[in-house]
């Protein structure tokens, strides 16, 4: 089903209401490999697509859900701006031909890029929307101005939700400037636990990061490698990186890459072809400083882990099992998220990591508020 | 003035001498409140117009203790509405006659600071300005800074996402804020996100921040600390029309500068500003803006200088950059003092909050200046440029017959140009009372009606903090708003901009 506008797809959710049916939205359908098989009908909303409202000097951008997301970094940086969460296509990590993400599928899924260190994640930048509850009722929420805060701020809600909540045809999004310069500046060989520290160091610094990872040596071929990003006008970006380089790591300094060198580095924390390919691929959130001791637990191999955020994030593609990767997570004060994994594994591990009782119950609640009869319950996570 | 609130409970009034004695059980000692010379702090908060004693103030210590309360309130009915410190501008904190007051007062201690990971776990009646305070000496501080961070409490912050003269640049409470302790109206304890940057499962803790005291009681809040900047500069530009000044804020921006702070005051706004604290404003303008650049001190002079550009670009009649940080905060001087400077011009004023496109600012301020003359009652603007919201203070005089309900009158048509324009109700002040009953100006039913499910998710039988954000279904009076009279600001020692 696609329906054009929001009374056809109100029409397809009353009905599925009427007939006890469930249906699973879809915008390019990239992250379809995410979550347990499921066989409820698809809703493509890829018809709600295109601009709606963008005035570049007010800073927000209002789209049809279903606009794929590279037509929206064209526009963007036609006018010298970008969205700050650093939205990527995920479709790459399940072999997926680029450009078919789309802006509300990328939204609902909350994916972020490195810069969501600095910047925020998609919750942040998410302003307002026009969707249907699951129980078919046509509903706005937010505003289409940079400062929303009249009412219940839903667009953070329905940011990563997954399609579980509603069905959102239209987001504004709030938009920013795009750095004039960017400058990338890597220390070579630090152990995971030196680069948090280097890392944790430069952000409590006046070195205003916008990103910072690390690479161990498995993935680069030879020695690991913590990058910083330094971005903003040319002066305070030359400023800043001396402020980088002047840091010791016990005797290794930070030094600038080349442009190409730091374009492969924060796209390589993107597509992840670094790390192994189609086998499962985990996304650990955690407080940075755990980056490192998650590892340590995890005994994982230097070839099979990618850390972004400050050590905030690992990606982690390797054998260990899903309980005992969850379990250090959590035990750390932290969560995994199976990104990709065979069907086998998806039935029997769910997506998200598991919510204590009481939160559950919570979660459960919120969903019924939106979707009385479970329409979008859809078994998938 | 009244204001339609929940119809009380007869019952629960009652049976006060047994909810005391039940809450007593739970919180012992001086916990709690019954006398009515203990209840009378507690009458009313920052929105001084609405007075009302509650039913019984209770001052836990700790989360178990909040627990027991929400649990046995919950158990017997009996609604409860949670209370920071007190600064709220909309009546988010308004008791009711028959509700229990609980008061957070107590939970004042910072829990823990991650100087590496730049992460404070504190609680709630933990002020805003004390959480910097604690990190001052690490170079560290938290961003969002409401007027009243002197004295308005981290909790406080959660319930009205919070903002500040700088979060166009730095965010608002809830992009500052990392994680929640939640007690729930039935008494169980959860956690909402925590030390890591994304948390599992749905963001609930995105639907916490911004609820008024509706959904939960916060019992600790995790926040993100910032590299405080290296230094900070200032431009006092003066304009001949709004519209030049409008069209400079959108320039700078489109110059991809995103300011730490960018203020419009109208010509009203500077001429009492100026008599007030003497910043040296120009007069012969009809708007200026302050525009405060940081970062590091390369970053701070090549800004200074594009700013410059751009103001001598987009017909500055004048542009003055502060030398040294006496001069900056002389700039600021006159736009903090603002509000009391206001004051001056009539026995009264009426502090609005409403949020618009900017790009409408000069038709906004234009029709505001002919309600201004349909009302018959002057104002003042001031206006965080940056971000749109519109801070309009209308001068009226209590003591004269039909005054106040047609300042009131006035103050509902400008928050109804807002949103007829694209913008929004509030800007940093919250619903709470004030606002509840022009929701429907903004929001449709249906819009209503998503919210008001969620509330009930958090607490099925709305006892928590009733009558509060959402209309009621019938409209018996307008809403009031901060009301000033006689120059007497609702806590006075509170800065207001």
């Amino acid at each position: 089903m696609r329906p054009a506008d929001q009374a056809e797809l109100t029409a397809i959710i009353a009905d599925a209401n009427a007939r006890h049916t469930r249906l699973r939205l879809r915008g390019g359908g990239t992250k379809d490999a995410v979550g347990a098989p499921c066989s409820a009908a698809l809703v493509d909303m890829r018809g709600f697509s295109g601009v709606i409202d963008y005035d570049p000097s007010e800073l927000v951008l209002t789209v049809g859900a279903g606009t794929p997301l590279t037509e929206i970094e064209q526009l963007l940086a036609k006018h010298c701006q970008m969205l700050a969460f650093e939205p990527w296509d995920a479709g790459c990590l399940f072999g997926k031909a680029p450009g078919e993400a789309t802006i509300g599928g990328t939204v609902m899924a909350g994916l972020s890029g490195s810069q969501r260190l600095t910047q925020g994640s998609a919750r942040d930048h998410f302003l307002g929307l026009k969707g249907v509850t699951g129980g078919g009722s046509s509903f706005t929420a937010g505003a289409k101005v940079v400062k929303n805060v009249t009412g219940y701020d839903l667009p953070k809600l329905l940011a990563g939700s997954w399609g579980r909540l509603a069905a959102v045809t239209e987001l504004t999004l709030k938009v920013l400037p795009r750095p004039a310069s960017s400058l990338t500046v890597v220390a070579e060989g630090l152990t995971p636990r030196q680069a948090w520290r280097a890392m944790a160091t430069l952000l409590g610094s006046n070195a205003e990061l916008a990103a910072a990872a690390h690479l161990p040596a498995g993935t680069t071929g030879g020695v690991s490698m913590t990058a910083v990003r330094v971005q903003g006008f040319s002066p305070s970006v030359e400023a800043r990186c001396q402020i980088v380089e002047a840091l010791d790591t016990e005797g290794r300094r930070f030094t600038r890459v080349g442009a190409d060198a730091a374009q492969s580095i924060w796209e390589a924390l993107q597509s992840l072809r670094l790390l192994k390919e189609g086998g499962p691929l985990w996304r650990i959130s955690l407080p940075a400083r755990c980056g490192p001791d998650f590892l340590a637990q995890l005994g994982a191999s230097n070839s099979e882990w990618l850390m972004d955020w400050a050590g905030g994030l690992i990606w982690y593609a390797g054998p260990t099992d899903a309980a005992t990767i969850r379990c250090l997570a959590g035990g750390l004060g932290g969560h995994a998220i199976l990104m990709r994994g065979d069907e086998e594994l998806r039935m029997n591990v769910p997506a998200f990591h598991p919510l204590p009782a009481a939160t559950a119950a919570l979660e459960s609640a919120v969903r019924r508020a939106f979707d009385g009869a479970g329409v979008f319950d859809t078994g998938r996570f | 003035m009244t204001i339609c609130m929940p119809e009380v409970d007869a019952d629960v009034l009652a049976r006060r001498e047994q909810i005391v004695v039940a809450l007593r059980r739970i919180v012992p000692g001086e916990g709690v409140i019954s006398e009515p010379t203990g209840l009378r702090p507690y009458e009313s908060d920052g929105l001084t117009a609405y007075r009302q004693m509650p039913l019984v103030v209770v001052l836990p210590e700790t989360v178990e203790q909040v627990s027991q309360i929400l649990a046995w309130c919950h158990a017997e009915k009996i609604r409860v509405v949670p209370r920071g410190s007190g600064t709220s501008l909309s009546g988010g904190a308004l008791p009711l006659a028959d509700a229990v007051l609980l008061g957070l007062g107590k939970f004042n201690h910072i829990l823990d600071i991650d100087y590496d990971d730049r992460v404070a776990v504190v609680q709630p009646g933990v002020t805003n300005l004390a959480i910097s305070k604690a990190v001052e000496h690490a170079g560290l501080y938290y961003a969002p800074d409401p007027s009243s961070q002197i004295a308005c409490s981290i909790g406080g912050n959660v319930a009205e996402n919070s903002g500040g003269v700088h979060c166009l640049k730095y965010g608002l409470t809830t992009n500052n804020v990392l994680g929640v302790e939640l007690v729930l109206m039935d008494g169980q304890v959860v956690r909402l996100g925590g030390r890591s940057l994304d948390g599992p499962g749905l963001d609930l803790l995105g639907v916490v921040v911004g609820s008024e005291g509706l959904v939960g009681v916060v019992t600790e809040v995790t926040v993100r600390l910032l590299a405080r900047p290296e230094t900070a500069r200032a431009l006092l530009i003066g304009f001949d029309s709004v519209e030049g000044a409008g069209a400079c804020v959108a320039a700078v921006i489109a110059a991809g500068i995103i300011p730490a702070g960018m203020e419009m005051m109208d010509r009203p706004a500077i001429h009492a500003a100026e008599v007030f604290v003497g910043a040296g404003y120009p007069l012969d303008v009809e708007a200026l803006l302050i525009v405060e650049l940081d970062g590091v001190e390369a970053e701070c002079d090549f800004l200074i200088g594009e700013v410059e550009r751009i103001a001598s670009t987009h017909g500055a009649l004048q542009v003055r950059i502060s030398r040294d940080e006496e001069e900056r905060n002389r700039f600021w001087a006159g736009r903090k003092a603002a509000f009391p400077a206001v004051s001056r011009l009539a026995p009264d004023y009426y502090c609005m909050d409403g949020t618009i496109p900017r790009r409408q600012l000069p038709f906004v301020l234009e029709r505001i200046g002919e309600m201004s003359r349909e009302y018959g009652l002057g104002v003042a603007n001031v206006f965080h440029a940056g971000d749109g919201n519109l801070h309009p203070l209308i001068l009226y005089d209590a003591n004269r017959p039909g005054e106040l309900d047609r300042a009131e009158a006035f103050g509902n048509d400008i928050l109804r140009l807002c949103v007829s324009v694209g913008g929004v109700l509030t800007g940093e002040h919250g619903v709470g009372i004030e606002k509840r009953d022009l929701m429907p100006e903004m929001f449709g039913p249906a819009d209503l009606e998503v919210q008001e499910q969620v509330k009930r998710a958090f607490d099925p039988q709305l006892l928590l903090n009733p009558g509060k954000v959402f209309p009621t279904l019938h409209r018996c009076a307008e809403a009031g708003r901060m009301h000033v009279h006689g120059g007497q600001l609702p806590f006075a020692d509170i800065p207001r901009f």
